[in-house]
């Protein structure tokens, strides 16, 4: 059951990444990436001092290389889509490899690839080092409010729930030699959703009267946010001013 | 599968995360007018529910696949402020926790999600009802037909999204982007049969929870509280 509660992107452990407040490293996530963003693809060498600070960060976290890329799948498709573009890209050609491909396509592949794979792996460090009821915590941390992390909280707490009910269903489904492929095969599928829904909900609506007898009126007690030290905002500063000066740097060179 | 970090340039995703983090601050003071206690538990669910539907694919062609996107089929069951909060909470967590989808793209998901697919799909879904009898068979068809619009129109935000900012200079993608609309619509019309089937299961069962329901109270499980 308490693998119930851990997402697949988390990573136990006690790293000082896993330990520092989640809303700074929530807003240091944003910061770092929007530093990232804003870097011209023509500073390559900040570029490889973004990738060097991931893979401290990563050494840090202790997360294993394996662990990381595994994460990164997820921006393939959009990796292939990059990698059309020298082929398809008009203008000034360059040879690489015997093939003839257009050098602005290059840039632009590159400036996809670059920015995606660093702004994928700041959220796979965030995602390896903290929980999802620490992320909560965070976002309460940073004052959004409270009808948002109440949805957000009900949320990530019957996702699991739903997915589990879901694969059942798969299961009793393929048992009975349901094997979609076509679109017009698709009732089903429809059907079953919609049963899990109501199921879900009228979970949820159990699960919510029993908390109104028990006092619940409409928000959770204040759920103590530890103090974060200033220290940690200081640590957390310091990561965000160094990506910053760099992306200064290379927007103030070329 | 979301826009990640630099397929959009930083001046307009900037502009777009302002837009979306406004829009945000509106959904959330229109959702709390009618969100009752008892109707967050509702709203959570939907959020759940739209962020496991995402996970799970449906056959559109042999070797092609799509996912719901759910964006009406929120704003249909919570109203459309709540339903542009819900995509918005599930796209957050999914890019702050799950790594899908760019830290600096969030507010450009957020449009094309949340305000194209969600309210957008819900004011179609309102101009359409309006041409029905409202019964609740017309609730379920008219569901279904704004979703299966609302998959290409958020394809087609990207698509203009990436055609004014994208940050390729060396091949005009239009004809690519516009391509990817046109499967997009056939994602459409796995998103209309599911949304309508799930429509049509909640409105038989519980007519007194669908927010875009001429039969919504909002009120019955409050009195049984009380």
């Amino acid at each position: 059951m308490a693998d119930g509660h851990v997402h697949a992107l988390y990573l136990h452990g006690h790293s000082v990444l896993h330990r520092i407040a989640p809303q700074i490293k929530i807003v240091g996530a944003f910061l770092i990436v929007i530093g990232i963003v804003v870097t011209p693809r023509e500073a390559f060498w900040a570029f490889g001092l973004y990738l060097l600070a991931m893979v401290v960060l990563a050494a840090i976290a202790r997360i294993p290389p394996s662990f990381a890329a595994r994460r990164m799948l997820i921006e393939v498709p959009f990796l292939l889509v990059a990698l059309l573009l020298p082929i398809l890209g008009g203008g000034q050609t360059v040879e690489v490899f015997g093939l003839s491909l257009s050098q602005a396509g290059l840039w632009d592949a590159w400036n996809i690839l670059a920015k995606a794979t660093l702004g994928l792996s700041v959220a796979v460090i965030l995602g390896a080092t903290t929980q999802v009821p620490e992320i909560l915590v965070g976002l309460d941390g940073l004052k959004m409010p409270s009808i948002v992390t109440a949805i957000a909280g009900f949320m990530v707490r019957y996702v699991d729930v739903i997915l589990s009910d879901w694969s059942r269903m798969r299961i009793a489904m393929a048992s009975r030699a349901h094997d979609a492929r076509w679109i017009t095969q698709i009732g089903p599928i429809a059907r079953t959703l919609g049963a899990i829904f109501v199921r879900t909900y009228e979970r949820g609506e159990r699960v919510y009267l029993a908390m109104r007898s028990r006092g619940y009126s409409g928000s959770m007690p204040a759920s103590a946010i530890p103090a974060t030290p200033v220290a940690q905002w200081i640590l957390g500063g310091a990561v965000i001013a160094s990506v910053w000066a760099i992306a200064a740097m290379a927007v103030l060179t070329t | 599968m979301h826009i990640p970090d630099g397929f959009i340039g930083p001046g307009a995703s900037a502009i777009a995360g302002v837009g979306a983090a406004g829009g945000f601050a509106v959904a959330v003071r229109q959702a709390k007018t009618y969100l009752t206690d008892r109707l967050v538990p509702l709203a959570a669910l939907s959020a759940a529910f739209v962020f496991a539907a995402q996970m799970v694919n449906f056959p559109v062609l042999p070797g092609m696949s799509g996912h719901l996107i759910g964006g009406v089929l929120a704003a249909v069951l919570i109203g459309p402020s709540a339903g542009y909060l819900v995509m918005a909470i599930v796209l957050g967590v999914q890019a702050l926790v799950f790594a899908d989808g760019g830290l600096s793209a969030l507010g450009l998901n957020i449009i094309n999600l949340g305000g194209i697919a969600a309210v957008g799909g819900y004011w179609l879904y309102r101009l359409m009802l309006r041409f029905s009898n409202g019964s609740s068979r017309s609730v379920v068809i008219v569901a279904g037909l704004a979703a299966a619009v609302s998959v290409p129109l958020a394809a087609a935000g990207f698509a203009v999204e990436f055609a004014l900012a994208g940050t390729t200079t060396s091949v005009s993608l239009t004809s690519v982007l516009w391509a990817l609309v046109g499967t997009h619509m056939l994602i459409g019309i796995g998103e209309g049969i599911i949304t309508a089937a799930v429509i049509g299961a909640v409105v038989r069962s519980r007519p007194d929870l669908v927010y875009g329901a001429p039969t919504f109270t909002g009120e019955r499980t409050e009195d049984l509280v009380v």
